[in-house]
């Protein structure tokens, strides 16, 4: 139960992540900073949200390039679960932890709703506490979420059900190939998502449904 | 010694942008306009380009200036 939130300048979602990693927990997250050269014991990290360093060059690119992520990348190696929301996702592609690109919004629009997921695939460590198919609602907020990756890849991704999770019900909000959501690396323990899980997690959120993916990424059930 | 590089979108990836631009060149009048590509330069001045300053630059494009996965890019040695 001991997680790990990653912060770094520009994240604007850590407070949430953080808020929502102890409701669900019932621990207080610790935290990681940029330029940390080695991360805490721990049972799950979790890159935020928001708009590291400004999104300049690419959204993500130069967060991905930064020591704390080193070491991300290292625990990512020995198997720690790693989830990543939102710019998180952005940064864990640019870090090649995950396959991939996210691009701008098809309709070069900022997307800020509620979206229709789907669970794709409920035997992922951070969906395994969903039923398979089963739909929820849950906010996205997002200028470049439009995720793409070449045919070969795309398939290899299918191939292994690295898809967790897809936008349903016609409302993928920026054009994502095959209204992906959510995506696993190869070894199972890596997610990113575009759509706000940690602001699903109170009933004033209009909704708890996010509480699935913390409590399955949070289970010791191996 | 002075790089430029410049990155742009593989062909068959969806460039929004450039289509944004195509549409709005051709709403002010501008005939002829097949197709708007958008990217990115880079100017990069070097104090130090060693003895082979194209294998310098391609390494930072590979490593940072590029996301190889949609981009390509070029490089152009200016002496």
């Amino acid at each position: 139960m001991r997680a790990v939130v990653i912060l770094v300048p520009g994240l604007n979602r850590d407070r949430d992540m953080l808020a929502a990693l102890e409701l669900v927990s019932g621990h207080a997250p610790q935290t990681a900073w940029a330029t940390d050269t080695s991360l805490p014991d721990c049972d799950l990290i979790v890159v935020p949200g928001g708009f590291s360093y400004g999104d300049y060059l690419r959204c993500g690119a130069i967060a991905a390039r930064l020591p704390v992520m080193r070491e991300v990348a290292a625990a990512a190696a020995r198997g720690v679960p790693v989830l990543g929301v939102c710019n998180g996702f952005q940064i864990l592609i640019e870090a090649g932890l995950l396959p991939g690109a996210l691009m701008r919004n098809a309709s070069l629009r900022f997307v800020c709703r509620q979206v229709q997921l789907q669970v794709t695939n409920a035997d992922t460590r951070f969906t395994r506490q969903y039923e398979l198919g089963q739909v929820i609602s849950c906010p996205v907020a997002h200028h470049d979420g439009n995720y793409f990756a070449e045919a070969d890849e795309l398939a290899a991704l299918n191939d292994r059900g690295g898809v967790a999770f897809r936008y349903a019900n016609g409302t993928n909000p920026n054009g994502s190939v095959e209204d992906i959501a959510a995506i696993t690396n190869v070894m199972g323990n890596v997610m990113g998502m575009m759509p706000h899980p940690e602001n699903l997690v109170e009933p004033l959120h209009g909704g708890t449904d996010g509480r699935l993916l913390f409590e399955s990424a949070l289970s010791q059930v191996a | 010694m002075k790089a430029r590089v410049i990155v742009t979108l593989k062909n068959g990836v969806l460039d929004p942008q450039g289509k944004a631009i195509e549409g709005a060149l051709s709403s002010m009048g501008h005939d002829g306009v097949e197709q708007v590509r958008q990217g990115k330069v880079f100017d990069i001045e070097l104090d130090d380009a060693g003895a082979d300053p194209e294998a310098k630059v391609k390494a930072m494009c590979e490593a940072l200036l590029a996301n190889t996965v949609i981009e390509t890019y070029s490089i152009e040695i200016q002496g």
